[in-house]
């Protein structure tokens, strides 16, 4: 028994329920949100340091035993994520402490982030296939929520988008579910990969895994299904597109790992080169996408598709040195990119727009925020010192290893044209001066003087009800008022540059974790029971 | 009736695909119907069928292996439920959006939603 392991469950639900209670009240809510985040982030660690000492924890749910029952299983892949996942998740409480607009509060936006979280935890936590859907499903459904939440016509569109392709990619990993029940008789995942193995049908098993990598393909926003993805993480607020670049693909990557290494690894020969050309095509097609975007959360959500490709390029690898790769860039990537866009969001509070063209000025206004951008920026495309250089020097050395030489010559080609993503946000964000008002710009009502942020009871900011045109030529918020916006900020910087400098125990610790994802035999032992 | 239930799942999935693909947007969420029913047929067919024997064992717990072995298998039954339940709570919410957009955006034809969704380079 390790109740360690249901309690990162708990607390998202014990919190949403608290919220549920107190939901008329505002200011309760901000405070309960964050206590459950902090609460979160304490069993994340408590949960992270017993992995590490004890090794793979299991807790087998109602006492049943494997593989009949529910098993909750920690190695130490789970572990971290969920460790990140917390500090994610705290620090999109913190900005929305500040952030978050009176008619979504009163609408349930701190508990479907509460319930958000426990969905991903439970599919990080998962041994069970079947609850590995059902957590998808949790997850979904409050993303769905949240992302519609607000009701503007360009949400709702997104939203449509969205709701349609992730149902889709649900049912067909329900569908492949069903198949491989029908296969071996069992939902247990380690269970499953020792009947798999045994199983005379080899064929079926790998039409069984290529549903599954469709159905987890399109959650992790892969070539080519990613397109729900850019359609839609640029329409929600701030704090909410922030917390899904952060997790939700990444949940998709994290059950493609889990699958591939675990359960489906009787054909490398056919799987791993699939998954690095899939990873390949990811890669560019992102990058090429940002390219030509001109609205900045549009080009951060293009270099999530992007990055996905980096990540999938570890587990097509097939090494250990590759899984720990991906890893360790699964790790900087979910720091990173929620800090960018919540940067992002800041500077739409600060300007009222989310275009490069109708932003400028801001390095001239500001002091803080520049650099703010600059570190999360520099560390996405892999700039030493920050965490991603280092991500990408394994995933580089891994592939020089496994003489995959288009693969990283790929991988260097787009993390240049990552750095010129970046560098165009950098010159039209914060190098060029401030866009004069156009005619039509100016004549049209405009939010009269900065957003006030007090703290508590914060006003409609432009962060929440921008559209498109009225930003231009209207003055830059005050410093003051967007301060407390940096903190969550400021801490997630701290981190990507603490990950950079403190690279070599996390590499240490993902190759770790690559060792024990690639030879299962510990995760089914742990979970099975000794084998007679 | 294996086949027949293979057959109807893939002609199930068909029409769900096809709805999917139609403009409409109520068309859309009749196809996301379809599908998921087409799934939870998938499951329990993919389980095997058994006729006439309940997974019930019987009151004086007596019910001999080979009895037990004839038994339909209840773990299907327990998916298909949970998953015909997440359906219901997905495909309410499906709906309530598809009335939304309908009231914001003026139009039930997704090729007609004055879009959002391209760059304005």
């Amino acid at each position: 028994m390790n109740l360690l392991l249901v309690v990162p469950l708990l607390i998202p639900l014990g919190t949403a329920g608290a919220l549920l209670l107190v939901r008329n009240h505002l200011r309760p809510q901000r405070w309960v949100s964050l206590a459950g985040s902090i609460g979160s982030l304490i069993a994340a660690i408590a949960l992270f340091v017993a992995v590490l000492s004890d090794g793979i924890l299991v807790l087998q749910m109602g006492g049943w035993q494997a593989p009949f029952g529910i098993t909750l299983v920690a190695d130490r892949f789970s572990a971290v994520m969920v460790l990140v996942a917390s500090i994610v998740s705290l620090s999109v409480a913190v900005y929305s402490l500040f952030a978050a607009d009176e008619p979504r509060v009163r609408f349930g936006y701190y508990p479907l982030i509460q319930i958000l979280m426990m969905g991903v935890c439970g599919a990080f936590l998962t041994g069970d296939i079947f609850n590995l859907y059902v957590w998808f499903e949790v997850m979904l459904i409050a993303s769905f929520v949240l992302l519609s939440l607000g009701g503007r016509g360009a949400q709702i569109e997104a939203a449509l988008k969205y709701v349609t392709l992730n149902l889709l990619s649900s049912i067909i990993f329900l569908s492949a579910t069903g198949i491989l029940y029908g296969a071996v008789g069992t939902l247990n995942m380690a269970d499953a990969a020792l009947r798999l193995d045994a199983l005379e049908q080899q064929g079926l098993v790998t039409a069984m895994s290529m549903l599954f990598l469709t159905a987890f393909g399109i959650k992790a926003a892969v070539f080519p299904l990613f397109a729900w993805l850019p359609a839609s993480y640029h329409t929600p607020p701030a704090a909410v597109s922030a917390l899904f670049a952060g997790l939700l693909t990444k949940v998709g990557v994290y059950a493609l790992i889990r699958v591939f290494t675990l359960m489906f690894d009787q054909d490398p020969g056919f799987t791993d080169p699939l998954i690095l050309t899939i990873a390949m095509l990811t890669m560019v097609s992102g990058v090429m996408g940002a390219m030509v975007q001109t609205d900045l959360r549009r080009i951060l959500s293009f270099h999530i598709v992007s990055q996905i490709g980096y990540m999938i390029m570890g587990l097509g690898l097939g090494t250990v040195l590759g899984l720990a790769g991906g890893i360790f860039y699964m790790i900087h990537h979910i720091i990173v990119k929620t800090t960018l866009f919540l940067v992002s969001g800041v500077v739409a509070r600060a300007s009222g727009s989310y275009r490069l063209a109708d932003i400028g000025g801001l390095y001239s206004r500001y002091r803080l925020l520049p650099i703010l951008f600059l570190v999360p920026a520099l560390s996405l495309a892999g700039i030493p010192p920050f965490s991603g250089f280092f991500a990408k020097l394994a995933l580089v050395q891994a592939g020089l290893d496994a003489e995959a030489w288009l693969v990283v010559g790929v991988s260097l080609a787009v993390s240049l044209v990552t750095l010129y993503s970046m560098t165009k946000i950098w010159a039209g964000a914060f190098w060029s001066p401030r866009p004069e008002p156009t005619a039509t710009a100016s004549s049209a009502t405009m939010p009269s003087g900065p957003p006030t942020v007090d703290g508590h009871a914060v006003a409609p900011g432009p962060t929440d009800t921008i559209e498109p045109a009225p930003a231009r030529g209207r003055p830059l918020a005050r410093a003051a008022s967007l301060r407390p916006l940096l903190l969550p900020i400021a801490g997630m910087a701290v981190l990507t540059i603490a990950i950079g400098i403190a690279a070599e125990p996390v590499y240490q610790f993902s190759l770790a974790a690559a060792e024990e994802l690639l030879d299962p035999g510990a995760y089914i032992e742990a979970v099975l029971g000794p084998t007679p | 009736m294996e086949l027949i239930l293979a057959l109807i799942v893939g002609v199930l999935f068909a029409c769900g695909v096809y709805a999917l693909l139609r403009r409409s947007m109520i068309r859309l969420v009749i196809g996301l119907v379809l599908v998921s029913q087409a799934a939870n047929l998938l499951i329990i067919t993919a389980a095997g069928l058994t006729r006439d024997e309940p997974p019930i064992v019987s009151g004086d717990g007596g019910n001999s292996l080979a009895e037990q072995a004839a038994m339909a298998d209840p773990v299907p039954q327990a998916l298909v439920l949970t998953a015909i339940v997440i359906s219901f709570g997905v495909v309410a919410f499906a709906l309530v959006l598809v009335r939304r957009a309908f009231q914001t955006l003026g139009t039930d034809d997704l090729d007609e939603i004055p879009t959002a969704d391209v760059s304005d380079a």
